[in-house]
């Protein structure tokens, strides 16, 4: 029987391998937004989880808000994307390095 | 289940801003470049009704609608107030920069004006579900306003970093409410509350959830070791923008943090306020001694507001009500000295000239006395010396550290501001003892010298006078 704490469990490691894309990702952008969304479907992941076992709809609301929200965020993030490209000719996260101090 | 209409009273500042940002953004496009004050106007004529929008509603008091999701009481009204205050001088700031560097657009203004809604939705905020609507809103606006000089390198790196660091603390502040909305099972704040002072076990869930939500707060307010944004964002984003970020986000953080940890998690106070008592002491060491070190006046003024907050979340540790009010007061003290120290720089700044280096205010006081004082007295609140108002801001949140039996950090925050003053004083001694490399006057257009000069004085008659504002901020915490 599949239970709660199984979901919550697919939930964490889905958000730690996300988490970890992030630190460790030193070559591409696009493969850090990438783990942003995986992020956010982690969490999706959890809410589902507890609004089916908690028999409360308001998660599953959030859940639709939260997945527009993301939308919105990977436009963003790909509109600053494009324009870093523009600008520098390249995407690799090593060369974001001119601001520091 | 039948369908109860809500009171959209309480809404009504919103609905407004809402309104005329879309009516802006689809008339901006027809404007031609000459026309574009209209624009301009326009923002700030939205500003100026929203602000008596919501003080007309003042009188309601504590009003909670739309199914319990959205709240106005007398924090969210005066928070708000000070939003629109605050966006109007930015906007006037930073018109002439923006000009004399052909990005007087309709874009800056919109995309602020979204952003003002975003604050004014987390401000007003009574469940996990607006709170986080209003953030996204909020954050999204100011990523797009980050990067918006589109050729410009530096902005747009700069932009990315934000836009990356934010959107895991976001993503880090949902995984921490969605812990909260498992354990309590409800997305109402004050629901929640109930459901936390019901049981006194909460287990290892709502623990974890805790850190989450800390986190992302502790990332919207720039305070260590969440703070890696802040400095590279500064530098690197066109000043009127900057005068943007630092600003008024800051304060619908504060809104948030209130909302979150006293208004949801208030049962909880004993272990939140460990961490943030540690989050506090951390910034005001790191944003205090890095300062020191900078040449970059911007970088400067982020490290300071660093540790700005580190005094801010001293009076969020006390966790009662004298100790809120004071942290309150720290916000709103640092929104004017903040206003006043980019404005300067906005003000100094000439086409192909950023003056963001100390080393541009040298003998300020001989090509403009004025200007001169104005840097004087903003740092010198900056740095707390009475009788400014900087110096009553910081005696609040210590007293209230002090009066939870917590010396230790009242000490430490006295260690530190005392370092603080080093950096400080040596911009006023840049200022009025070195040698200027230009002679030429300075000659600052007549509103923006006007803003500054009521910006600087307002912190000097706060300062003298500062029981008005004190009264105003213990009024706006209940209890």
């Amino acid at each position: 029987m599949i239970g709660l704490s199984h979901y919550l469990v697919v939930g964490a490691i889905l958000f730690a391998v996300s988490m970890a894309g992030v630190f460790l990702n030193r070559k591409n952008m696009i493969i850090l937004l990438m783990c942003i969304e995986l992020m956010l479907l982690a969490v999706n992941i959890n809410f589902i989880a507890f609004s089916h076992f908690l028999g409360d709809s308001a998660g599953q609301v959030f859940v639709f808000f939260i997945l527009t929200v993301a939308a919105a965020e990977s436009a963003i993030g790909l509109a600053l994307l494009v324009a870093l490209f523009r600008n520098r000719a390249t995407i690799n996260v090593a060369d974001l390095d001119t601001l520091k101090g | 289940m039948s369908f109860v209409m809500p009171n959209f009273l309480p809404a009504v500042p919103e609905m407004f801003v809402l309104g005329m940002a879309s009516v802006i953004l689809l008339l901006d496009p027809f404007l031609s470049e000459r026309a574009r004050n209209v624009t301009y106007l326009l923002a700030q004529a939205t500003l100026v009704v929203a602000l008596l929008l919501t003080l007309a509603l003042t009188g309601e008091g504590t009003v909670v609608t739309f199914s319990g999701t959205f709240v106005t009481d007398p924090l969210a009204n005066l928070l708000k107030v000070s939003v629109y205050i605050a966006t109007f001088a930015v906007f006037l700031y930073g018109k002439a920069y923006l000009q004399a560097r052909n990005i007087y657009k309709g874009e800056f203004f919109v995309l602020a004006l979204f952003a003002v809604l975003g604050m004014m939705v987390l401000i007003s905020a009574h469940s996990l579900l607006t709170l986080y609507l209003g953030l996204e809103l909020m954050s999204l606006a100011l990523y797009a306003m980050v990067g918006f000089q589109r050729d410009n390198g530096v902005a747009s790196e700069a932009a990315m970093k934000y836009f990356v660091l934010g959107a895991m603390a976001s993503a880090m502040l949902l995984y921490g409410m969605s812990m909260v909305y498992g354990v309590t099972g409800s997305l109402d704040l004050s629901e929640i509350r109930t459901a936390i002072s019901a049981s006194s076990e909460y287990g290892v869930v709502l623990s974890f959830g805790l850190l989450f939500l800390l986190i992302g707060v502790a990332f919207k307010l720039g305070a260590v070791p969440f703070h890696m944004w802040i400095p590279d964002v500064y530098h690197g984003a066109p000043t009127a923008v900057v005068v943007f970020v630092s600003s008024a986000p800051k304060l619908a953080a504060f809104a948030m943090l209130m909302r979150l940890l006293v208004d949801g998690l208030g049962g909880l106070a004993e272990e939140w306020s460990s961490v943030l008592a540690l989050l506090a002491v951390l910034s005001m060491a790191l944003g205090n001694v890095v300062a020191i070190a900078q040449t970059n006046l911007k970088r400067l003024l982020a490290y300071s507001g660093i540790s700005h907050i580190g005094f801010l979340l001293m009076g969020v540790v006390a966790a009662n009500g004298s100790g809120y009010s004071s942290a309150l007061f720290y916000s709103l003290t640092y929104l004017l000295m903040t206003l006043g120290g980019f404005g300067l720089i906005l003000i100094m700044s000439r086409s192909g000239f950023e003056a963001d280096q100390i080393n541009d205010y040298r003998g300020l006081h001989s090509r403009n006395p004025w200007l001169a004082l104005m840097v004087l007295m903003l740092f010198f609140s900056m740095a707390g010396v009475p009788p400014f108002l900087g110096f009553w801001a910081k005696l609040a949140v210590i007293q209230a550290v002090v009066q939870v039996d917590m010396v230790w950090l009242a000490i430490v925050a006295v260690v530190f501001s005392v370092i603080g003053a080093f950096y400080y004083l040596r911009v006023v001694k840049v200022a009025y003892f070195d040698a200027p490399e230009v002679d030429t006057p300075i000659a600052p257009p007549a509103d923006q010298h006007w803003l500054l000069s009521a910006n600087g004085l307002a912190v000097l008659a706060l300062g003298l006078f500062p029981s008005w504002l004190m009264a105003l901020c213990a009024a706006a915490i209940p209890g």
